[in-house]
């Protein structure tokens, strides 16, 4: 993989880093303001108190909680679906893997500070290492999730290596950037031995990791008593929907950076096709989680699980409810299930509602079953705050400005995994085919077998 | 050592609300408006449900006074994440406000509701400043609590009847609200000594507690009414 190969055939990934444009200012200007209105907003919610927001005393946790279950989620996005293709050998994965481990960092940051926000004293926030207790779920989480951010910035930062040593070998500035990230990177045998043998190392470690912290979110829920909460199909529920949620916005931002970079060339049908049947399965999947998790709660018929239920499906939580049913399984399957429609811009739409309707579902998870108490007070109601809103919108403002900066600095689709894939894959991959082919026989005498 | 708990006679309860007004003066607690309490951010450690029921065209109100049931097995002691919920050797769950950082996750647990949160910084409009308890310590805004039993009560007791060189007695301990309760309602005492009040009316055929079946083991009773 020598520097020079890549000035001629993929240079175009380098434009958006060594020629930075007006978009770039405007975006992160326009961005930039979004986050600092919902730091202010924090800021006025600190000094004030949490009564600035919509919550209440049945429905103590709201949109804070619920991005925080959403973000977390689609930050599965990433690192799971990069680590499983790549433990598959799956060779369409090259243009995708970088991206979606992006995706995964970013987002997981955003929801990680997420439960600070829903803090009474965020300034407390630390007595959970001086005065924390292991038997609490939200312990479980910090552990898992700190684990996981740590897991997945690394599995981002090493297969970037041999890219940042080519844009510092072609002198890109800033030039202290690249040569402190590069790591003196030469492209020895030895230094690629390493660092194969990292990247394996990282991606099964990872795998675990994911599925631990989605998991150990949804026992927050679980692990109480309150009725639909109180579930042991919760942690798989959480798994497959952040899975679920978090490809749609990976086909998302592939579909949108494709667009303002020009990744055509890279990004072809083919990788989208793959990418919506996955999606397609995920849907399925989602459907028959919560048609197992609601019927349940249905037939038991217990009084204080059904006062949830008809809540959520007839009563005030119904548009959510039963929008949540029509983006997650009606759009994305309709669309999905049939070529006609799988075209790009029929994904994007797919994607879209899903991102929504996993939005929706995080939102009646948790709000219904706390306006409905068990102690038979009244039922409660929630309507989120300006401040409220301010910040998911300064979260998803994040997200993006996380990717204006990464794609500003960093190339979007790794260098040196698609040059490795032209250069070694085809060879490696028919070799690997021949295996699979059943062996010649083993009695047959050696004139036999070539004619 | 006691174990406290608590009976209340739903047939004598009239509903007038005295043991609310009572457990707000005794425990300083905020006085949030009603631009707040349409909020649903009403504030109270102790709370009266009104129930209201119709049979054959007669309109009946019932009263049932609610406050922390204190449970032997507490779902958001479990939960707490930093230890500011505790359950205390007397069979208290005490919060410490000093400590909590805020989540709510002992709200969100608890399947009575028998927690609040200071939205803001709590405020004792007019007198009631003044008047605050010197005996309970005042909360600040981003912290749970919750009814503490009236342990300032229970401390102080135990004080006096150590400077009269006996322990304590059945009836040397009352809760705020069991004082002021003008139909005697409220039974407040230690359910490890057979002989006390409340002990006697824990054992009545008409007691239980609420949501037994979550095992959660509370120790306040409700006595059902008598036809």
């Amino acid at each position: 993989m020598s520097a020079d190969k890549h000035e001629f055939v993929d240079g175009d990934l380098l434009r958006s880093i060594e020629q930075s444009g007006v978009g770039f200012r405007v975006a992160t200007t326009v961005l930039g303001l979004t986050v600092l209105t919902a730091w202010v907003l924090f800021s006025r919610q600190i000094l004030e108190g949490l009564g600035v927001t919509g919550l209440n005393q049945p429905v103590a946790w709201g949109f804070y909680i619920v991005n925080f279950v959403f973000f977390i989620g689609i930050s599965h996005a990433g690192t799971l679906i990069s680590a499983i293709l790549r433990l598959s050998q799956a060779e369409w994965r090259r243009p995708i893997t970088r991206m979606a481990e992006v995706i995964t960092v970013v987002v997981l940051a955003i929801g990680a500070f997420h439960p600070v926000l829903d803090l009474g004293r965020p300034e407390r926030a630390l007595n959970i290492f001086t005065a924390g207790r292991l038997q609490s779920p939200l312990l479980w989480d910090v552990s898992s999730i700190s684990a996981y951010f740590m897991a997945s910035t690394v599995y981002l930062y090493i297969p970037m290596i041999p890219d940042i040593a080519i844009l510092r070998d072609r002198g890109v500035r800033p030039r202290w950037l690249y040569s402190f990230l590069a790591w003196g990177w030469q492209g020895t045998p030895r230094q690629q031995a390493v660092l194969g043998r990292a990247v394996n190392i990282m991606m099964v470690l990872v795998i675990p990791i994911a599925v631990s912290v989605h998991t150990v979110i949804s026992y927050i829920f679980a692990m109480t008593l309150q009725p639909g909460w109180h579930s042991t199909i919760f942690g798989p529920y959480f798994v497959v929907g952040a899975i679920f949620s978090g490809i749609a916005a990976l086909l998302m931002v592939m579909i949108v950076l494709r667009r303002i970079f020009r990744l055509e060339r890279y990004l072809k049908q083919i990788h989208f096709d793959y990418l919506s049947r996955l999606l397609l399965i995920m849907a399925l999947l989602w459907f028959y989680f919560t048609f197992s998790e609601y019927l349940t709660a249905f037939f038991g018929h217990e009084p204080a699980e059904m006062r949830v239920f008809y809540y959520k499906v007839s009563g005030p939580y119904a548009p959510f409810f039963w929008g949540m049913v029509v983006c997650n399984f009606l759009v994305p399957v309709l669309i999905l299930a049939f070529r006609r429609t799988r075209t790009i811009p029929g994904i994007f739409v797919a994607s879209l509602t899903v991102v929504v309707g996993m939005w929706l579902e995080r939102l009646n998870i948790v709000v219904p079953s706390l306006a409905n108490p068990r102690s038979g007070l009244p039922t409660g109601y929630y309507l989120p705050s300006v401040v409220e809103w301010g910040m998911f919108a300064g979260g998803i403002a994040t997200f993006i400005l996380g990717f204006v900066l990464f794609a500003r600095f960093f190339p979007l689709i790794s260098l040196w995994e698609i040059q490795e894939g032209r250069e070694l894959s085809v060879a490696e991959t028919a070799a690997r085919l021949e295996t699979y082919l059943p062996d010649p026989p083993a009695a047959a005498p050696a004139e036999e077998a070539s004619p | 050592m006691s174990r406290w708990g608590m009976a209340i006679d739903l047939d004598r309860c009239t509903g007038c609300g005295s043991c609310m007004a009572a457990c707000h003066q005794e425990n300083n607690l905020t006085a949030v408006g009603p631009s707040e309490a349409a909020l649903d951010r009403v504030f109270h450690w102790l709370r009266v449900l009104p129930e209201v029921s119709e049979a054959h065209a007669e309109v009946t109100v019932t009263y049932t006074p609610q406050l922390c049931v204190q449970c032997d097995k507490p779902p958001c002691v479990r939960v707490c994440p930093v230890h500011a919920t505790y359950l205390s050797d007397e069979g208290i769950v005490a919060q410490i406000y000093a400590r909590c950082i805020g989540c709510r996750y002992c709200m969100a647990a608890c399947p009575y509701n028998a927690k609040v949160f200071n939205w803001y910084e709590p405020q004792w409009p007019g007198q009631l400043q003044a008047k605050a308890n010197p005996d309970v310590s005042l909360r600040y805004k981003g912290v749970v609590e919750k009814c503490t039993f009236c342990h300032h009560r229970v401390l102080k007791a135990r004080e006096d009847a150590a400077l009269a060189g006996r322990g304590l007695r059945d009836g040397d301990v009352s809760t705020a609200c069991e004082d002021s309760c003008p139909a005697k309602a409220i039974v407040f005492g230690d359910l490890d000594d057979p002989a006390s009040r409340v002990s006697r009316l824990a054992r009545s055929p008409r007691a239980s507690r609420h949501h037994e079946d979550l095992g959660t083991e509370p120790k306040v009773y409700h006595l059902a009414r008598k036809e």
